[in-house]
């Protein structure tokens, strides 16, 4: 156990996170250069597309110091605020974090709060300057911040390159004298806790453990504390590039258990497995079943699909198990689901694996987050409203809570104008604003969630012209003004329009609304009016006009066949379109709200 | 009964509207495109299976640029190869700047009875940034001469232009008709990709014209065609009499066609050819026997779409029982039908599906909705 080291690794999104632990696995010849693929660790398509970790992994290395040698796990995890559970349990698997930190960008919100997490954990930090190579770094600069953030000696931090591989070899001998080994009791009763899950089609769940006490045998009996389950652990084996089963994994030690399970549900992130005859006493501390924080709607783009999107989602959820979804009617959609997701980037994570893995084009309603709603008649009972168009009647609501978060942004000083403006826009209030250095700062607001869920991001990324970053959690239900906008198209209510906002809001929003449905819809054979109402009450109105005009000019003898193929199109796009009442309306109108800034 | 297309892809310069396809730099290879030209003719004498000619068309790029002796080339093969009707219509695309007495001699020689006249605007303000070659006094001109020639007359004129009033394009219309041509063609500008009016749309140097301008235009035109006694036979054709542009009503009739020359098309009924748009590589295919061109098998659902959408600009309407010969009309499609009948889009009499004036203005997306799918 003292030659083992647990550690884990503390990023922003681009700051270098991947291929440092590239070299890390080419200098111990965990990998050899020959199989070396850049991203090595991250083996979904679509994180490598997009330079991203949405899932945990684990990877052994072998190090060897003074003649001896020492086994280094390195438990990469997903850095997103939306998978930030996961990242606490990967946390807790460790002994030490290395924290990296681009040289020529400084520190982000997100490392922040995953560094706050981190030493909350007793980690020990290391913290390393990556991209050193580059001509815009400012070591100085950067290394006043890290120090200023975990008051660390200046010459504490490592100065690195993955792209040279300079400061490597520093870091593996710092991760050897500076991480303390694993402590626990090699004589006590098994207990591991699960820090993910992945699905194979042929194995099922593979688990991903730490043990933190006892040791885990092939064969044996282990028992889930928390599901109460219990398996046989029919192989068990360490992680290297691939895993390599073994009889035994020994206190301190990471690994991994198939055990017969079919669906990720039942291995939560932050269980506890023990011996089923002899279980441990305890669990392992901050075990909490992940709540979906944002919910949208999401439908076939055929009607006839329904089933075959059932099933697609089924699948997903084989390894995904924070994706939760029941079935819902839309009087405009049809049959869909009603999705919960961890937040925005988990909600486009699930819509791309759909079409990408399952081959399924959907459509998405507007996100919304988690309202509680208390009614006159019983103002003490809680009503959870998942969907804004189940809201009871406004008449016999007594009062809305919604869900606030605290957030913080880290921006340049030049721009914590435009970004404050933006977040009392959204109904922020100020907390807090501290100057990390003279140029960076960082403000904390409280806001609603559902402010997030709307255009947040891509309005933070332009008032900062990207020099932003945010992260945020939960803080707790407060009541507010809530009013529920609904969308008219030619009279008629369409459901998977609706929102719940804030009153202060819903003029302006109700206009803007029915301007970008008005851009979106096509012109058909007669005027449909656009409008936003509240209750009975309409609040904004447009028209769109009735089809006029849609005839070429020529159609001479060159043109008739391109003019064929054209026309082709055109009634493919319409099949493609909602029939909602007498109005078509094509996908993307689904989304509008998100969209009214472009 | 059958037609023969000669495209002539040469131009004095480049007009910001245009995506036929023709080059302005041609002196090095004029000689061989005119041979490659006749060549084809002879190579592809089968295509028609001995059908008669009804109809000759020479259009392009500009065939007014052809020389007595390229011309006499090319119709002289043409009539050596073809059996060409006794009153065969011989229609030749020419621009105002090229119409001069001793040209419209030339051409009566050659045997060309139709002239189309590419004269677009009477404005100098429009002709301009069109970089069309020729000037506003010519155009008038130019009309005048030829019907003095005895030519019939066919002139094209565009509608929906930037900074144009509905009364500019009425002045516009009613000049024209004051010279009572035959024919007129009237076509609303259609901004074509990978044109330089495209390009200067884009960057903001021209307005874009309203669809609902273009529309009162449309009206405009179907009321002071009708005021002068042309009656529309086809969305942007209208004629006095009997003076229908014979060629081009084959088109939309489904009469087979040779298409000769770079870029042109070919309609054998069944299938549809059209050669490479590049004139050396149009030319190094004809000289070496092997032809540069695509192919498409129409499938009896596209013959259908294509009776559809032809059919419907004309007056003639579509035939409903040629309609139900290539496929039985679905529920869906009589749904739709019925669906625009209600909406005053179409009209039937007898056999036929036409479409209405307002229709008319609707003809793509009605043909659209009514297409079937393989």
């Amino acid at each position: 156990m003292k030659n083992i080291r647990n550690f884990c690794i503390i990023a922003h999104i681009d700051h270098g996170k991947s291929t440092l632990a590239d070299r890390l696995l080419q200098t111990t010849g965990t990998i050899s250069d020959r199989d070396m693929q850049s991203q090595a660790l991250d083996d979904m398509e679509l994180e490598r597309e997009r330079g991203i970790t949405i899932k945990s992994h684990a990877i052994q290395m072998d190090y060897e110091h003074d003649g001896e040698k020492y086994t280094y796990n390195l438990i990469d995890t997903p850095g997103h605020v939306d998978f930030s559970y996961e990242v606490s349990r990967s946390i807790a698997a460790c002994e030490g974090a290395l924290l990296i930190v681009d040289a020529s960008q400084g520190i982000e919100a997100q490392t922040i709060s995953n560094l706050y997490l981190a030493l909350e954990h007793d980690l020990e930090i290391i913290p390393i300057l990556n991209k050193m190579d580059l001509p815009g770094a400012e070591p100085e600069e950067v290394t006043d911040q890290i120090v200023d953030l975990i008051g660390c000696d200046p010459s504490d931090v490592i100065p690195a390159s993955g792209k040279t591989g300079l400061g490597v070899d520093k870091i593996l001998e710092a991760i050897l004298t500076r991480i303390p080994a694993p402590s626990g009791d090699p004589k006590a009763p098994l207990q591991a806790m699960v820090f993910d899950s992945v699905f194979n089609p042929f194995r099922g769940i593979i688990a991903y453990f730490r043990v933190m006490n006892g040791a885990m045998h092939k064969g044996e009996k282990v028992k889930f504390l928390n599901t109460g389950e219990s398996y046989t652990a029919d192989e068990i084996g360490i992680l290297r590039m691939t895993p390599q089963p073994r009889n035994v994994v020994k206190t301190g030690d990471v690994g991994y258990i198939i055990s017969g399970i079919k669906q990720a549900k039942d291995v939560k992130v932050g269980e506890t497995i023990t011996n089923h005859e002899n279980p441990c006493e305890t669990a392992v501390k901050g075990f909490e079943d992940v709540k979906p924080m944002v919910f949208a709607g999401i439908y076939p783009v055929d009607t006839d699909d329904f089933e075959e999107l059932r099933y697609s989602m089924e699948k997903l959820q084989l390894n995904d198990s924070s994706l939760v979804f029941e079935p819902e009617s839309s009087a405009a959609l049809g049959f869909g689901f009603r999705c919960g997701f961890l937040g925005m980037l988990h909600m486009e994570i699930i819509q791309e694996r759909l079409e990408r893995e399952f081959n399924m084009t959907v459509i998405t309603t507007v996100p919304n987050v988690s309202y509680f709603c208390y009614t006159k008649k019983e103002p003490t009972v809680r009503q959870i409203v998942n969907n804004p168009s189940e809201l009871p009647d406004p008449s016999i609501i007594e009062m809305i809570e919604e869900p606030y978060i605290k957030a913080q942004v880290i921006t340049k000083s030049e721009y914590v104008g435009q970004v404050m403006n933006l977040c009392v826009e959204k109904r922020g209030e100020l907390q807090n604003q501290v100057y990390l250095t003279q140029d960076r700062v960082e403000i904390t607001f409280n806001m609603p969630m559902a402010e997030i869920v709307f255009d947040f991001y891509d309005r933070l990324k332009s008032v900062s012209r990207g020099y932003a970053s945010f992260d945020y959690h939960p803080i707790g239900y407060q009541s507010s003004d809530l009013v529920k906008l609904d969308v008219l198209l030619n009279h008629e209510q369409v459901d998977a329009l609706s929102a719940l906002v804030h009153r202060s809001n819903a003029f302006d929003l109700g206009k803007k609304i029915c301007l970008k449905l008005k851009e979106l819809i096509p012109r058909q054979q007669f005027e449909i009016p656009v409008q936003a109402s509240i209750g009975a009450k309409v609040i904004a109105r447009e028209t769109i006009k009735a089809l006029r005009k849609d005839v070429t000019a020529k159609c001479y003898g060159g043109d008739i066949s391109r003019k064929r193929k054209l026309l082709e199109k055109q009634k493919q796009g319409k099949k493609r379109m909602r029939q909602v009442g007498r109005v078509e309306v094509p996908q993307e109108a689904f989304l509008a709200v998100l969209k009214l800034n472009d | 009964m059958a037609g023969i297309y000669i495209h002539i892809p040469f131009c004095k310069q480049k007009c910001t509207y245009c995506d036929f396809h023709f080059s302005t730099s041609f002196k090095s290879y004029r000689e061989k495109m005119i041979q490659a030209i006749c060549l084809e003719l002879t190579q592809r004498v089968d295509y028609l299976q001995n059908q008669s000619i009804s109809t000759v068309y020479f259009g392009g790029g500009t065939p007014s640029l052809l020389t007595k002796e390229e011309l006499k080339k090319i119709v002289d093969t043409v009539s050596k190869n073809y059996t060409v009707e006794e009153d065969f219509e011989f229609t030749l695309e020419a621009n105002p700047d090229d119409i001069t007495e001793a040209q419209l001699e030339m051409w009566k020689a050659a045997g060309v009875n139709r002239l189309s006249i590419g004269l677009q605007s009477f404005l100098q303000e429009d002709l301009d940034w069109m970089n069309r070659a020729h000037t506003a006094i010519e155009s008038e001109s130019a009309v005048r001469l030829a019907k003095k020639f005895g030519f019939q007359l066919t002139v094209d004129l565009i509608y929906g232009l930037p900074n144009r009033s509905l009364n500019d394009w009425k002045n516009n219309i009613q000049k024209l008709t004051s010279l009572d041509p035959e024919h007129i063609s009237a076509y609303c500008l259609t901004i074509e990709k990978r044109t330089a009016l495209h390009h200067m749309v884009d960057k903001g140097d021209l307005p874009q014209v309203s669809e609902d301008d273009q529309s009162e235009q449309f009206e405009m035109l179907l009321q002071e065609m009708n005021n002068a006694g042309y009656h529309q036979y086809e969305i942007s054709n209208f004629a006095k009499g009997e003076n229908y542009s014979r060629h081009n009503s084959n088109y939309w009739n489904g009469v087979d066609y040779l298409g000769i020359g770079p870029s042109a098309h070919s309609f054998d009924g069944k299938s549809r050819r059209w050669n490479i748009a590049n004139n050396p590589k149009y030319i190094k295919g004809i000289f070496e026997g092997f032809s540069n061109h695509e192919d498409e098998i129409l499938s009896s659902t596209d013959q259908f779409n294509e009776l559809l959408l032809t059919g419907l600009r004309t007056k003639w309407g579509v035939n409903y029982k040629k309609l139900s010969e290539l496929h039985k009309p679905s529920e869906a499609f009589i749904k739709q039908l019925n669906s625009f009948r209600s909406f005053g889009l179409i009209q039937e009499e007898t056999d036929t599906i036409l479409l209405t004036q307002k229709g008319k203005l609707q003809a793509d997306y009605i043909a659209a909705m009514l297409f079937l799918e393989e």
